[in-house]
């Protein structure tokens, strides 16, 4: 186990190096340019290339990427163009907003996709499972803009129950203010998860070492956990792991709806106003975060199906 | 070998069916027999004719769309009309089973000691010291050296063979009086076989433990096996002692198996097969189930279903051409 964690870590090297190469890449080959940006549209040759001097823009292409590796490394990310701030504390500012709209989104969908799967499996072709799939269905083939309207308009604007908008002051109301968004981006996850446990159940369910478990005598209860949904979980944590990148793009848009300021939000903005230095950090935060997760979900692997180590 | 020990059944089969799918397909119609103490039972068939389907109804070990029916003899008591409750105390605490393919039935995700102390915290008092000693002296028992470290590993750390015997330590954790083992050498090499069938015969001698053996393999029944119950299409057509059965079948189906395996060391003879396949469970002929494949079969034969008919006690026959199949004699 500690010499695959090593194994892992060290293949993180490589990615993020591969990363700050498309980034640095990307960002270049984006229409339009800084100067133009900052200058506007009837800016003149000399001031463009005074801002491209001063950026280093005009400098070989090498030398800017190795400048931007070194300064990377230091945690130097730049600053924002427009907001005239450290790239570093806008992400500080922003990212643990969308990190924390993810993790509630991630648990809420496994909170509501692990128990259904379970009784869609154990009742395979009755009509819970039917509805169960039913509903989920809808809500896989929903955009999340336009869930997120629906809660929106049914839990905050009529009922109540919810604010229509905004972060809040202090945890517990960051908590508050984010449910509902949480609810709209783990809706499509938890359909996916979903889906995915309950078939994997049903292949799990019949399977030899089961019926060895029942033959010891064994608890269905023990049955159920330790022997059938332990297999099963492992296709179904992949699964999760590879979604989590899809969730964060979904975060961008849920951010949007919900008037949520995090890092979605932070990045759509930037891009608009091709404010690079900002772009590219954003980018490589979240590259990197996407990374990390998933390390962690191998390593649950690891954890639920020793085999993987090998 | 030995013979059976005492006359005294420990399990009584009696008149046990098993249907799957609303009743409609039947894999087991009708069969009884029983386990003596201390003794080898083999049920013998080919693929298809039930004989594990049997096994497993016995604990009830059957599909959510399966259906048990008849009677379980056991303590006293029918396995069949128990709680849950009490049969999960009978489940691995008193009848264990294993299985035929070791890789696929122990969990592949759990070590091999989780995998045993699951059994003995369910029908044990044991400690968690207690339990760890009791594992080691099963890897022992069932010839697993390094007992402490290979407890740690996974199944699939093991070779065959010893994930087989992985699989005995673990059914005989709780000292059943019973174990059912279905098929438990077929996956196995030939020499790794014999091994593991004299561990099993060490192993009921040492613990007196009745054994009901499930096998195709007519040379695992004569190396281990007290009495044999031959089926076909669910149904028990023969049973006796397996030097009876062998020296004189009187079932046409049982001189076809007995005369389908080669021996060596004995004159050249022909090698003989039976012709065809057995029946699916939806197309069961009428009448005895084995006529559209025998050389011996009349128009009675595919009119109706020859009951089992005792000959000598413990010994029995469902044929209509029994005679006819004795004067043809024993193809051993």
């Amino acid at each position: 186990m500690a010499s695959y964690i090593a194994r892992r870590l060290l293949q993180l090297i490589p990615t993020v190096l591969f990363i700050l190469i498309v980034v640095f890449a990307l960002v270049r080959l984006l229409p339009g340019d800084p100067a133009s940006a900052i200058l506007g549209d009837r800016a003149v040759d000399a001031d463009v290339e005074r801002i491209n001097r001063e950026l280093g823009l005009d400098r070989p292409l090498v030398v800017q990427f190795g400048v931007f590796v070194k300064s990377v490394a230091t945690g130097d990310l730049g600053d924002s163009i427009h907001l005239k701030l450290p790239v570093t504390t806008l992400i500080a500012d922003r990212l643990p907003v969308t990190i924390m709209l993810t993790v509630m989104a991630a648990l809420i969908a496994v909170v509501m996709a692990v128990p259904l799967a379970f009784v869609a499996a154990l009742r395979r072709g009755t009509a819970a499972d039917s509805t169960v799939r039913g509903a989920f269905q809808v809500g896989l083939s929903m955009p999340v803009f336009y869930l997120g309207l629906i809660l929106l308009t049914v839990f905050g604007a009529k009922l109540r129950w919810f604010p229509v908008g905004g972060y809040g002051e202090g945890f517990v109301d960051n908590l508050y203010h984010l449910f509902l968004p949480a609810v709209t981006l783990a809706f499509s996850l938890s359909a996916i998860l979903m889906r995915n446990l309950r078939s994997a159940i049903i292949g799990v369910i019949d399977a030899e070492y089961v019926q060895f478990a029942r033959s010891k005598g064994l608890a269905p209860k023990l049955v159920l956990f330790r022997h059938v949904l332990r297999n099963a979980l492992i296709s179904t944590v992949a699964l999760f792991g590879l979604s989590i990148g899809t969730l964060l793009s979904g975060a961008v848009i849920t951010e949007t709806v919900f008037a949520i300021p995090g890092a979605g939000r932070l990045m759509v903005d930037s891009i608009y106003g091709r404010d690079y230095p900002v772009v590219q950090g954003l980018t490589i935060a979240l590259a990197v975060l996407v990374s990390v997760t998933f390390l962690l979900t191998d390593l649950v692997q690891v954890w639920l199906d020793p085999r993987v180590s090998r | 070998m030995s013979g059976p020990k005492t006359t005294e059944p420990v399990l009584d089969v009696r008149n046990l069916t098993a249907t799957f799918g609303d009743g409609e397909l039947t894999a087991v119609n009708d069969v009884s027999f029983t386990v003596g103490s201390g003794e080898v039972l083999g049920l013998v068939g080919e693929s298809g004719s039930g004989k594990s389907v049997t096994l497993r109804s016995i604990i009830r070990l059957v599909p959510a769309s399966g259906d048990v029916s008849g009677e379980v003899r056991w303590q006293g008591q029918n396995i069949l009309a128990m709680r849950d409750a009490e049969l999960r105390g009978v489940r691995g605490g008193q009848i264990s089973m294993i299985f035929q393919e070791p890789m696929s039935a122990l969990n592949p995700v759990l070590p091999v000691f989780t995998q045993i102390e699951e059994n003995l915290k369910a029908h044990t008092d044991l400690d968690g010291n207690g339990r760890r000693a009791r594992a080691r002296e099963l890897m022992d028992m069932v010839g697993i050296p390094d007992a402490a470290r290979r407890l740690k590993e996974f199944p699939h750390q093991f070779s065959g063979g010893m994930r087989q015997r992985v699989m005995i330590a673990i059914a005989l954790a709780s000292n059943p009086r019973l174990l059912l083992a279905d098929e438990p050498t077929t996956a196995l090499d030939v020499t790794i076989q014999d091994q593991i069938l004299k561990l099993i015969l060490d192993l009921r001698d040492e613990l007196s433990m009745s054994v009901v053996l499930v096998t195709h393999d007519l040379g695992v029944v004569a190396a281990t096996c007290d009495r044999m119950a031959v089926m076909y299409a669910g149904r028990i057509v023969e049973t006796g002692t397996v030097s009876e059965v062998f020296a004189q079948p009187n079932h046409a189906y049982t001189r076809g198996l007995l005369g389908s395996v080669p021996h060596a060391g004995t004159e050249r003879s022909r090698l003989l097969s039976i012709d065809g396949t057995p029946p699916p469970l939806d197309r069961i002929p009428p009448g005895c189930a084995f006529n559209p494949r025998c050389e011996f079969a009349t128009d009675a034969c595919r009119a109706t279903v020859p009951p089992l008919q005792d000959l000598s006690p413990g010994r029995s026959v469902a044929c209509f051409n029994r005679d006819s199949v004795v004067a043809a004699g024993s193809p051993v």
